[in-house]
This record gives C-alpha cells, sequence and structure tokens, in this order.
C-alpha cells in the first residue's frame, strides 16, 4: 500500500500538536545537526515547519498524480488490476495518430486563437467605454462581469437550453423576425457547433478581459493623459497612443491566462456538445475523458494527458520567453531608471 | 482503507486535467482481504435509490439478516452513475463491495480477468439452471459469474394518440413499414422518431438491431468470441441503417440530443407528446415519468412494438436486443454473500421485485406478478424471443464498442460510410489484442 504510506504524510502537518516531528521530518536534509549553529537551524526547521504541509499537499496532490499518468501511459491498463501490459510508447503512438485527436488539438488551436482575436478588439472597447465617467457605469460592469461568476457548467447548461432547435429561446427569437434556426440547431450541425460554443465562450469569458482591461487602466497615469489633451490630441488619439501602449503588459498577461484556459477547455464543451456532432468540437480535454471513463483505456488517456500537459507547457514557456519577457525586461529598465 | 480511498478519491479530483486514474496496481488486491475477513458483514451496492425500490430492497436484506443470525447485510442504495463511479474507483482500489451490479459482455470479461470477480457455476447452479438461456450474457468461457435479475429488450415506444392523430392504425412490422409510417406521421405535422444521437449509444442500438436482423446468431455469436467483423451481413446492417437515416424520420436537431435529459431529450420528447416514437429499452416508462411534471410519462397514450423486420435479412427475424443487470460477488467476499445474492433470485424476492414494476425479472416463477401492460407485453416478447442479443457495445467491451458507437453516430450526421463502421469496429477490436 505504497500510495497509502504516502498519502498519510498530507493531513497529519496540519495537526501542529507535534510540530517537531513534523518539522523533523520534512527538514531531514536542511537540519545536518549540530547545535553549534543553532540559530540557522531553528530557522530552517521553521521554514520547514511553515513550508512542509503545503509542499506535502503539492507533492500528494499534484506532483504524484502526474508521476502516476506517466507511468500509466506506458501500459495497456483497463482502470483496474495490476500494470503488467508494458507498451513503451505504444498508446503515444496510437493518440498522436488518432484523426479525433488529430482535429481535436486543431480545435484547441481555433479556441486558443479566435478566443484571443474576438475578445481582446471587443474586451478593450467596452473598457475604454467603461473607463468614462457616465451614468450607470457600475450597473454596466456588473452585467458585462456576471457571466464570468457564474459557474461554467451552469453556464452550460443554461446555453444548452437556448440554444434547443425548435424550442430554445434563440430559435424562438429568430422565427419571431421570420428567421429559422440551422434544421440541426446551432450545436447539431457539426459545421456551426464550434462557432455556436465560442459565442457562449466568448460571453463567459469577456467579463474577465474588461475587468483586467479596466483594472489596468488605473495604471494609465493621468499627468500624461492631459499632457497630451493640453497637446491638443483628440480623446481617440490618446486612447492610440497613450492608453492601449500602456495598457500593454495587462493585455499579454491576459492573453496568457485566456491561452492555457483554452487548451485545457473541458467543461463547457462537455456541457454543450460532449465533443459531438460527429466529433466537431472534440477537444484534448475531452478527448482524454473520453478515452478513460467511457472506454476504459486508462492507458490511452494517460498518455493523451500527458501530450495535453507537455503542450500547455511548451505553449507557456514559449510565451513566457517570446512575449512576456518584453514586460520583464521593461521593469527592469524602469527600475534602473528609477534608481538613477 | 478509509484514509486510501479518500486520498484517491481526492487524487482522482484534483488531476482533472492531467487525467491519473490513481490506481494502487497490483498491491491493491490484497487490501480487498481485510473486508472479508470478517464473514458476518456483507456490502451490497444497488441502484434502486428511489422508492418502491429503495425500501424494498432494505425490506429484502432484513428479511435476509432474520433468516441468517449473526449476518449483517450493509446495503448502499446510489444513484446510477454514481455507482458505476464508485464501481470504478473501488475496482481500481481492489476494494469492491461483496454483492454489486454486473452489466456482463466485455465488462465482465475484463473483471474476471482481473481476478476480481467469484466463479458462480457450481455454487449457484440450480439458480443458473432455473434461469436459463438468460445468464448467457453473464458467461466466459462458460463459466458463469454473475446472475441477471432484470433482462429487458429495446423496441419501439410510441404514443398511441399522436399515431391515431396521423391516421396511422396499424403498428409497422416491417423496415419498409416503419419508414412508410414514418412518412405518413410527418405529413401529418408530427415529428415521427427522436433518437439521442448526441449520446452515440441510443443511435448505435439501430445499427445492432439491423445486423440482428441481418446476421445469423452463429455469426454473431462468433464475432463476439473472436471480434471479427468480416462477415458481409455488418456492412448490410450499415446500408440499412443509411437507408433509414437519408428518409429523415428524426427529431430536429437528433444529432446533439441526449438520450433521456431533460425535456429536450429523445425520451423527453416522446413524454411530452412531441415526437409519435422513439426506440429505446424496457427502463423507458420509468424515465419518462421523471421527464414529465405529472410524473405520469405518457400514462394510458404509451404503446410498445417490436423492433421490424428487414427483407432479406439472413437473421431471425424476432431475435431481441436487450440487456440487463445482475448480481455478481466479488472474489474475497464471504461464502455467505453467495448465499445472499440466491436469496435475490428467490421466487419470493422476483415476485416482489416484479410487482413493484422494478424491472423485467428472469426468474419463470414472477413472470406473471408484472403489473404494467406495457411491460407485461415486453415480457411477452422476451420470452419468445429464440434469443436475446445483449447490446453490442457491453459485449464487446467498452473499448470495441465505444469506437463502434462513436462510428455509427457520424453515420447519423452523414459524416461516413457502412463500410467505415465495420472498419473501424475492427480496428479497435485488433487493438484489443
Amino acid at each position: 500500500m505504497t500510495s497509502a504510506t504516502r498519502g498519510r504524510t498530507a493531513p497529519v502537518p496540519t495537526a501542529s500538536s507535534t510540530p517537531v516531528a513534523g518539522a523533523g521530518r520534512a527538514s531531514a536534509r536542511p537540519a545536518p545537526g549540530g547545535s553549534r549553529r543553532r540559530g540557522r537551524v531553528r530557522t530552517a526547521l521553521e521554514v520547514a515547519m511553515f513550508v512542509g504541509p503545503a509542499l506535502a499537499l503539492f507533492a500528494v496532490f499534484v506532483v504524484w498524480p502526474v508521476v502516476r499518468a506517466v507511468q500509466f501511459s506506458f501500459y495497456r491498463w483497463k482502470g483496474f488490476g495490476p500494470l503488467v501490459d508494458f507498451v513503451g510508447l505504444g498508446n503515444y503512438v496510437t493518440v498522436l495518430r488518432n484523426d479525433v485527436f488529430q482535429d481535436a488539438f486543431a480545435h484547441n488551436v481555433v479556441i486558443v486563437v479566435l478566443s484571443i482575436v474576438v475578445q481582446l478588439p471587443l474586451g478593450l472597447a467596452i473598457a475604454l467605454l467603461l473607463n468614462r465617467k457616465m451614468r450607470g457605469q457600475g450597473a454596466l460592469r456588473t452585467i458585462i462581469f456576471v457571466p464570468y461568476v457564474l459557474s461554467e457548467v451552469i453556464a452550460g447548461v443554461v446555453w444548452l437550453q437556448l440554444l434547443q432547435p425548435n424550442y430554445g429561446v434563440v430559435d424562438a427569437l429568430l422565427g419571431a423576425v421570420g428567421l429559422s434556426g440551422p434544421e440541426q440547431g446551432w450545436l447539431g450541425t457539426p459545421g456551426l457547433a464550434m462557432y455556436a460554443l465560442l459565442g457562449v465562450l466568448t460571453w463567459k469569458y469577456l467579463g474577465l478581459a474588461v475587468l483586467l482591461f479596466l483594472a489596468g487602466l488605473q495604471g494609465v497615469p493621468d499627468e500624461l493623459v492631459e499632457a497630451a489633451q493640453l497637446d491638443g490630441a483628440s480623446w481617440w488619439q490618446v486612447q492610440r497612443r497613450i492608453t492601449v501602449p500602456l495598457l500593454g503588459p495587462t493585455i499579454r498577461t491576459w492573453a496568457f491566462l485566456s491561452m492555457i484556459g483554452s487548451i485545457q477547455q473541458f467543461d463547457m464543451v462537455w456541457i454543450l456538445t460532449g465533443g459531438g456532432p460527429a466529433n466537431a468540437t472534440t477537444t484534448m480535454a475531452t478527448f482524454l475523458v473520453t478515452e478513460g471513463t467511457k472506454r476504459y483505456n486508462y492507458g490511452i488517456a494517460t498518455a493523451a494527458s500527458v501530450i495535453l500537459f507537455v503542450v500547455a507547457l511548451v505553449a507557456a514557456v514559449a510565451y513566457q520567453a517570446l512575449v512576456l519577457r518584453r514586460d520583464v525586461g521593461a521593469a527592469d529598465a524602469s527600475a534602473r531608471r528609477g534608481a538613477v | 482503507m478509509t484514509r486510501t480511498r479518500v486520498t484517491q478519491a481526492l487524487t482522482l479530483g484534483t488531476a482533472a486535467v492531467l487525467l491519473a486514474a490513481c490506481g494502487t496496481g497490483s498491491e491493491g488486491t490484497s487490501s480487498g482481504e481485510t473486508d472479508s475477513q470478517d464473514g458476518s458483514t456483507i456490502t451490497w451496492w444497488h441502484n434502486s435509490n428511489t422508492d418502491p425500490g429503495k425500501a424494498y430492497y432494505d425490506e429484502v436484506a432484513a428479511q435476509f439478516e432474520a433468516d441468517h443470525p449473526g449476518v449483517t447485510v450493509e446495503v448502499s442504495a446510489m444513484q446510477h452513475e454514481d455507482m458505476l463511479t464508485k464501481l470504478d474507483a473501488a475496482f481500481q482500489g481492489g476494494d469492491a463491495p461483496d454483492v454489486y451490479m454486473e452489466r456482463g459482455g466485455g465488462e465482465l470479461a475484463d473483471h474476471v480477468e482481473a481476478g476480481l470477480t467469484k466463479d458462480l457455476t457450481d455454487v449457484a447452479a440450480d439458480e443458473i439452471d432455473k434461469l436459463g438461456g438468460s445468464v448467457a450474457g453473464w458467461q466466459v468461457d462458460g463459466k458463469t459469474y454473475a446472475l441477471p435479475f432484470s433482462v429487458g429488450v429495446v423496441g419501439f415506444w410510441y404514443n398511441k394518440a399522436l399515431f391515431e392523430q396521423a391516421g396511422v392504425t396499424e403498428t409497422p412490422t416491417t423496415l419498409e413499414d416503419l419508414l412508410a409510417t414514418a412518412d405518413t406521421i410527418k405529413q401529418a405535422g408530427i415529428e415521427p422518431i427522436s433518437v439521442g444521437a448526441g449520446d452515440k449509444w441510443p443511435a448505435a442500438h439501430y445499427w445492432y438491431y439491423l445486423a440482428l436482423r441481418e446476421c445469423p446468431q452463429e455469426v454473431l455469436e462468433d464475432a463476439v468470441q473472436t471480434l471479427d467483423f468480416s462477415d458481409e451481413c455488418f456492412l448490410r446492417a450499415g446500408e440499412d441503417l443509411q437507408s433509414i437515416v437519408d428518409a429523415q424520420p428524426f427529431n430536429q436537431g437528433f444529432l446533439a440530443t441526449s438520450a433521456q435529459t431533460g425535456p429536450t431529450s429523445a425520451s423527453g420528447l416522446l413524454a411530452t407528446g412531441k415526437v409519435a416514437m422513439e426506440m429505446q429499452g424496457h427502463w423507458e416508462p420509468g424515465v419518462m415519468q421523471g421527464l414529465t411534471e405529472d410524473k405520469q410519462g405518457l400514462g394510458e397514450d404509451l404503446g410498445w412494438f417490436p423492433f421490424p423486420s428487414v427483407d432479406g435479412g439472413e437473421g431471425d427475424q424476432t431475435a431481441a436486443l436487450g440487456g440487463g443487470d445482475a448480481w455478481a460477488v466479488s472474489q474475497d467476499a464471504p461464502d455467505v454473500a453467495v448465499e445472499f445474492v440466491q436469496y435475490l433470485l428467490s421466487d419470493e424476492v422476483q415476485q416482489g421485485f416484479a410487482e413493484r414494476d422494478m424491472g423485467l425479472p428472469t426468474n419463470p416463477a414472477a413472470g406473471d406478478s408484472v403489473k404494467d401492460p406495457a411491460l407485461a407485453g415486453l415480457l411477452e416478447v422476451r420470452d419468445e424471443a429464440p434469443y436475446v442479443q445483449l447490446y453490442f457495445d457491453t459485449a464487446f467491451g467498452q473499448s470495441v464498442g465505444g469506437a463502434m458507437n462513436d462510428e455509427i453516430a457520424l453515420l447519423f450526421a452523414g459524416s461516413t460510410t457502412p463500410e467505415a463502421i465495420v472498419e473501424k469496429t475492427q480496428q479497435a477490436a485488433d487493438a484489443e489484442g
């Protein structure tokens, strides 16, 4: 029962009735013994005591499952019984050759790109508008932000009902003005389902973009805007030459969050279409859940999950290196300038 | 034990993105023994979590305890999907309940291969004898591993009032009849058939049934054993299905329609009088009751007819597609658990089961106790059928069955061919090795 013993380390340290024991175990290395430098040992113990529980939890609930997933991915395994059927990289080959997975990867790319392309200008426009003093500003901000607060599953179920063919509100509204929805419904037509999904995702996540951009706008110094106005710049010019460029770091951070969320997209797809119709909206995450929990090909599912993990990691690291580096560099530069 | 289970449950939850099924591998099976050291307690998981079924099973457990002093039956009534998830986790952790439900086929074969399920062939020989052909779906290599307590068949549930409104007086008996009937109903401005193709399996049932009509029984038995789908009849089943899909008898948006969740699901559309018929299993009346506000479903208007015959088909034209649930005993369970399963299939318990319309009893002594007229008619069809073919996805196991269902659903979407269904199924079967 290796996992049981390992599991047991997690809840204990928080009990704190035996802090020494808890700290001693976690800090076996930094405290090699010897009471001469008692102060340092004590500091090390204190650090270990405070960091230990969190690290233990992280190890048990994040590191350990990741390690196990990698292990499973080398076996043909149905989810129960011993791991005996070692297939090496066979599961990875199966996944990468699977046309449904290839489509799923493409769908993820589409979601990443279109989420940013659609939400960025829209979010920016709304944020710039809401940043002006006007009546009902608070109410408008709330309305824009409410979808983001809703649980993704609840939002999904609501939209599922709204988009029903024939009986849904969307089709009823179209019917009222003499139009009609698609024959198979918005979510049932393979060519439309992805766009319907993207529409719902935009509705859901636009609020986050607007909120972040509004917060970023608070950081744009009024003096700059005033100076520009004194020089005769129009409102439009101020936005284009001063506000948006200064909003750069916020936009880049938001795009990063949006990208990672899109790569891992699961809930909304699962509720709205389950990956259908005809695999038109399958994402990497829905693919691996279907392989695992529906077909009991846990080896293949974990291989897909490792691939998803690597894709997300590579995307994150590349984005950090290529895009976010500018912000870090700029911060360094301004810090240096500040020092002088 | 509890801590292991909690840890595993939490781990599973945490690993939502990086799906890491937390099994304990080979160590897991040994831990199950701790359960069975105390032979006087048996754990029993079932899915009758609403009355009258729940109360009845509590009663049954109490009666068994009274008859066997010193024995305690720990009953867990769970919602069906919950139970499946928990069973998966229990098998992964080597901590399965003593008495639980098996759906048979490839899934059971996997459990047998992993050494999770007890062989009941000799210990319950009398019961197996009594149940007759029903146990076939729960046999692996000639041995019986679970005793079916409810076996139903799939057929068409229809709305009598809507049939009448469309001027249809007789239920269809051939495939052409069915399509003609659907057309008549369509002309009357009513959607003929609902199908939950979004969930795939309801759509796949059409292909299964057509294969039953096109393929001789030996071919199907062979396919279950060898996973060889090269016989031409499987291709013809796909072509028949193509002809049905081309006739467009299905509800608007059927590709995204779910089987039975909510009023816009396939069952919901039938229950609320939006479509005239739906092909579904024996559980349909109960599902429809849950989907209507008055909890009546279609009530008196509900009728049932068997899947039509296919002209020129080489298969048996009265064979039925179906499946059911069986009680299985886990490998490490105490002996008294077997006795409990035997008790669950006794005349007395099966009659009580039938009287409460909890399912379609397999014990012949309980056949007359079914009260619901639609279910009684269905029972007649089941017992008259030369054989009941277990749903293919269950029979072949989820891996092959899932690939098969996916491809069949694609045919409904018009984005694949009858040939590809056979091809993809064969590919998945070959991957099983």
